[in-house]
């Protein structure tokens, strides 16, 4: 019987092993160092915050896996030997195997700043690192202060967490307004409001310098560059991004660049050895997607096709039009096609925002030929189906504008805004 | 490392999460309220009643009032869950256990022995607890307390000030602001006042039963009692009006209704025990059990309990049929023959026409329900059930010490093991520690019919937002019917469960927009398929072919 281990018991190793068990019957092995069981790791924030416990992070009871034939290995994987093919264990002990998935996930970028590895500083990914925020800030008399450096979705989401425990959080931010590289302006400036509301020490255009240790090597403070001011602390999340976490494979045959190179079969230059997920690194970028997509149902994509191929079917990895989700604090925020934060050549943006500085959209057009390209949404919820259809049926933006109704997804008896945003969309095409 | 190792976050209380001074004072002023009330149960005669019984349910409202709005208005709008798992009162930590012991010792007390409340025996005038609120009773009905006085007033007030309490929560959230108006007037109006009122209208040649309209058969198990449907009866036009409304209700009103808009419109909009469950209870909703056994356990209970309700009624009816039909207008075999028939023909349609939607066990397990209760009603046929003598105390710890006849003795094992024990004491008692549905879960017959129509005819679903869930697991969290919902979500699939109740609040809470409670044409609605948008069609093609 043949033998595939995984690497990995992430969303995308997990959504491999599941259908390739549904598929056939070989031998199916999911390797991790993290946890027993797979997880959501997109669920953290909520166990620190008190909504959830660990375990209702957990998708499948923990008898799943017996039941469907997946054996779970607990073991840090230190080298793939690819000749023999054989997995060596920091454990000491290995693991054969004919076909092996890399699902490794992602680990939290570290700049090299003097400081960071100090007890106290943190990234927010593994639930280890869970486990040492709950160490470290457990309440506000422990952590008096923390500091967050870097301004992306897990950032906000690091604050959101303290917030939750009324740690005060001081959260610099390198760009000039909040996640702005990504959200248009109109948008991007809504969150930073949004997340001082909540009384989050938001600092614009700021970079950390150095983090400074106490006697006890735990961190004491920050030093910031652009002013040299030191801000005293007791915590310090770095959530400046991720990158693919495949140190353990510099020293294999297997191809690298930022990831793990794959084509679009997800194959590595190596036979029989894939890779998927956030830690795998396409040639070139599919579509306008990046060549590393650290999203969660990327990563379950990536799973169910190379399960086919696996199982002889071989098909490409094909993801369909762009979509994303994520929240700020209480403003709910989806994205269908593509908007970008500046328009690119022959593009133009609508822009809709509500009086009461919560909801907004953005519509991304194309201005030769009228196409509809995407759109933001903040506070709206949106329907996926209809705006993955009229992405395919390449509808023209007023035909969107005029049927806006028809993708609205918010809860029933909400009050809805199509009206006034087709009005304001006919102003502005006036006036434009 | 261990997975348990959560358990010490859990244990560890985060300081943050102590309620502010203005909330200290808030539960202060609520405790005195509720402490007047103890004080009358020890019996502790107040001078006047009125002024005192006023003086707690206000203190016990503006405390509640106070604490909420201190909870909730100081933050802007958005999902106020921080620390439910950290508390100890909804994580099943000592208070949240103590307040479960607390209120099964009520429900006790308040079934069982309600002279420990003070009711008074045989015309005896009322002592304690229930004399502090004859005069709210004369008020209203013109007669002195019940323990069931006592118990509805308290249970409307909890529906009104935990109803309060949770549209602030949600005040970002229309829904769930309207349905919770909704059963804060159903439980007032038609729970409370206006069968207090009707009592207004008895005399000495007319008496209608006390009768709040929204409470249908089979929740309401007494329904078609020989006493009540007597009482109607007598009552002339407007009684045998309120008989015929309680059975178009049932036949009619409620499953178009059902058809319309899922059983929500019953269970979350209307219901009484839906409504404390949803106001009082809403801190609990996260302890229900969403194990695969606790589903297994909950389809082969709740079915039981429908079939073991149907059973009664008909025993119950057939009997009082069988000894005075003249008085009726059906005869005991016309009845029977015509249930069976009913039942036998809803069966069969079921069978022939959903034969696709239904697995291997759901048709074995209603193919065995619908047998057990043919057997019964064969049995009822040829036996005069009012004959078999049985005594009581057998099956209720000796509580109940009578001889019945076997219609007397079924339905009084029902009053005892379902009607109190379960939609009371576990019910409700046990918020703290189960949930705050258990009894909508795995007890209440109406919840089943109207769920097996939910399931198989009706418009109603959750729908699943494409490729957007995270698989978080917040919806499954919170949902109070133990549905794991992101079981459903992660794979693009709609919810169509009969368990649902259409609360909601999976959707309020979901981060990512994923899910929506709608009426839609019955085409399509249920879709078994892995339908994850963003995919490349074809690959969803063969994902789909399994
Ligand atoms: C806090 C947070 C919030 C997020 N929120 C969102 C969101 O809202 N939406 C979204 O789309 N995405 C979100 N993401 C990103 C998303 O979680 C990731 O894209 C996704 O989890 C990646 O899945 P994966 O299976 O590729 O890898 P991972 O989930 O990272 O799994 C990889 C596993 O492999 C293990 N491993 C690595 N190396 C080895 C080794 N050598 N030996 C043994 N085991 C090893 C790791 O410990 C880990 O358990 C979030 C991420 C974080 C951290
Ligand atoms: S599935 Fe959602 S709407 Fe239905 S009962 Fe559960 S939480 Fe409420
Ligand atoms: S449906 Fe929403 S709440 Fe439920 S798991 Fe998915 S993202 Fe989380």
């Amino acid at each position: 019987m043949e033998h595939i281990a995984i690497i990995g018991n992430g969303i995308s190793g997990v959504t491999a092993a599941r259908h390739i068990r549904k598929l056939s019957d070989k031998k199916i092995t999911i390797i991790s160092a993290e946890t027993d069981y797979f997880f959501s790791r997109t669920a953290l924030m909520y166990v620190y915050m008190g909504h959830m416990k660990f375990e209702h992070t957990q998708p499948y009871e923990n008898g799943f896996w017996e039941k469907n034939r997946i054996e779970l290995k607990k073991g840090f994987v230190k080298h793939i030997d690819s000749t023999s093919k054989t997995l060596q264990f920091a454990e000491g002990d290995s693991l054969n195997y004919d076909k092996l998935i890399v699902a490794t996930g992602s680990k939290p970028n570290k700049f090299g700043w003097p400081g960071q590895d100090l007890n106290g500083v943190m990234g927010m990914y593994h639930k280890q690192d869970l486990e040492n925020l709950e160490k470290y800030a457990p309440n506000n008399k422990v952590c008096k202060h923390a500091v967050i450096v870097g301004g992306g979705l897990i950032g906000i989401e690091l604050a959101e967490m303290l917030n939750s425990r009324n740690i005060p959080v001081t959260f610099l931010v390198r760009e000039n307004s909040f996640w702005n590289g990504v959200l248009p302006k109109g948008e991007s400036e809504m969150i930073n409001r949004h997340i001082k509301n909540h009384h989050i020490d938001l600092r614009l255009g700021t970079n950390l310098k150095e983090i400074v240790s106490d006697e006890n090597g735990q961190v004491k403070s920050v030093i910031i560059q652009e002013t040299g001011e030191e801000i005293p602390c007791n915590v310090v999340g770095l959530t400046a991004g991720v990158s693919p976490n495949i140190d353990f494979i510099k020293d294999t045959q297997i191809e690298i660049g930022r990831g793990v190179k794959v084509n679009r079969y997800l194959e590595t230059n190596i036979p029989d050895i894939y890779a998927i997920g956030d830690c795998s690194e396409q040639h070139e970028g599919i579509d306008q997607r990046r060549p590393i997509e650290a999203v969660w149902y990327t990563g379950r994509m990536m799973g169910e096709t190379l399960a086919q191929t696996i199982c002889g079917n071989k098909i490409q990895y094909k993801p369909g039009h762009w979509f994303n989700s994520a929240k700020f604090l209480d403003i709910e925020y989806q994205t269908y096609g593509w908007v970008f934060a500046k328009p690119r050549e022959n593009e133009a943006h609508f822009h809709w925002k509500h009086a009461d500085d919560t909801k907004c959209l953005t519509v991304c057009y194309n201005t030769e030929t009228n196409d509809f390209l995407g759109l933001n949404t903040f506070g709206i919820r949106m329907r996926h189906e209809t705006f993955d259809t009229w992405l395919t049926e390449k509808r023209d933006v007023n035909y969107v504008m005029n049927h806006l109704h028809e993708a609205n997804f918010d809860p029933e008896f909400y009050k809805h805004f199509e009206k006034e945003i087709l009005t304001a969309y006919r102003n502005n095409l006036q006036t434009a | 490392m261990s997975n348990k190792l959560d358990q010490s976050m859990s244990l560890a209380k985060p300081d943050a999460l102590d309620i502010t001074n203005k909330q200290k004072i808030a539960l202060s002023i609520g405790l005195i309220g509720l402490f007047i009330l103890v004080l009358a149960f020890f019996n502790v005669n107040f001078p006047n009643k009125g002024l005192f019984l006023t003086l707690s349910l206000s203190l016990i409202v503006i405390g509640t009032i106070i604490y909420a709005r201190e909870a909730y208005l100081t933050k802007l709008e958005g999902i106020k869950n921080d620390g439910v798992w950290f508390k100890s009162i909804s994580s099943r930590g000592i208070l949240g256990w103590s307040l479960g012991i607390f209120l099964t010792l009520f429900y006790i007390v308040l079934y069982f022995f309600p002279i420990y409340l003070g009711l008074g025996k045989d015309g005896a005038v009322n002592t304690g607890l229930i004399a502090l609120f004859d005069p709210l009773s004369n008020l209203l009905s013109g007669n002195n307390a019940s323990q069931w006085f006592v118990y509805g007033t308290l249970y409307t007030v909890a529906i009104l000030v935990f109803g309060y309490k949770f549209m602030l929560k949600y005040r970002h959230n229309r829904y769930q602001q309207l349905r919770t108006a909704s059963v804060m007037f159903f439980q007032t109006a038609f729970a409370f006042v206006i069968p207090e009122l009707m009592a207004r209208l008895n005399s000495d040649d007319f008496s209608l039963p006390y009768n709040d309209l929204k409470n249908m058969w089979p929740l309401n198990y007494y329904a078609f009692d020989q006493w009540r449907v007597d009482q109607f009866i007598n009552a002339q036009t407007i009684g045998l009006f309120f008989l015929i409304l309680g059975v178009v209700m049932v036949f009619v009103i409620s499953p178009y209704l059902t058809y319309k808009y899922g059983k929500r419109w019953y269970c979350s909009w209307v219901c009484g025990c839906g409504g404390l469950a949803e106001t009082a209870g809403d801190s609990f909703r996260q302890l229900s059990d969403k194990g695969i056994k606790a589903w297994k356990f909950e389809r082969w209970m709740i079915n039981s309990i429908l079939v073991f309700s149907v059973v009664m009624t008909v025993a119950v009816i057939s009997t009082f049929l069988g000894y005075d039909s003249e008085k009726y207008w059906f005869t005991k075999s016309v009845f029977l023959i015509s249930i069976g028939i009913f039942l036998t023909l809803l069966f069969a349609g079921i069978m022939y026409y959903k034969r696709n939607e239904l697995n291997k066990s759901a048709i074995k397990g209603a193919t065995g329900y619908f047998t057990l209760t043919i057997v019964f009603l064969v049995f009822f046929s040829f036996f005069d059930l009012s004959q078999i003598k049985i005594n009581a105390s057998y099956f209720s710890f000796g509580l109940n010490q009578n001889t019945y006849a076997f219609d007397g003795a079924l339905r009084s094992f029902y009053g005892f093991g379902i009607g109190s024990i379960f939609s009371g004491v576990i019910g409700t008692g046990f918020y703290p520690i189960l949930g705050n549905r258990t009894w909508c879960r795995m007890g209440c017959p109406m919840a089943t019919i109207m769920g097996i129509q939910q399931r198989l005819f009706s418009k109603f679903r959750i729908t699943t937002n494409g490729g957007q869930c995270i698989s978080c697991g917040n919806c499954s969290n919170s949902c109070e019917m133990g549905i794991d919902v992101r079981a459903y979500a992660q794979k693009g699939e709609n919810i169509v469960r009969s368990s649902c109740v259409g609360c909601g609040v999976c959707s309020a809470v979901c981060p990512r927009g994923v899910l929506k409670l709608e009426n839609d044409s019955m085409d399509g609605r249920i879709n078994p398929t892995e339908i994850l948008l963003g995919n490349d069609v074809d690959l969803m093609d063969l994902v789909n072919k399994k």
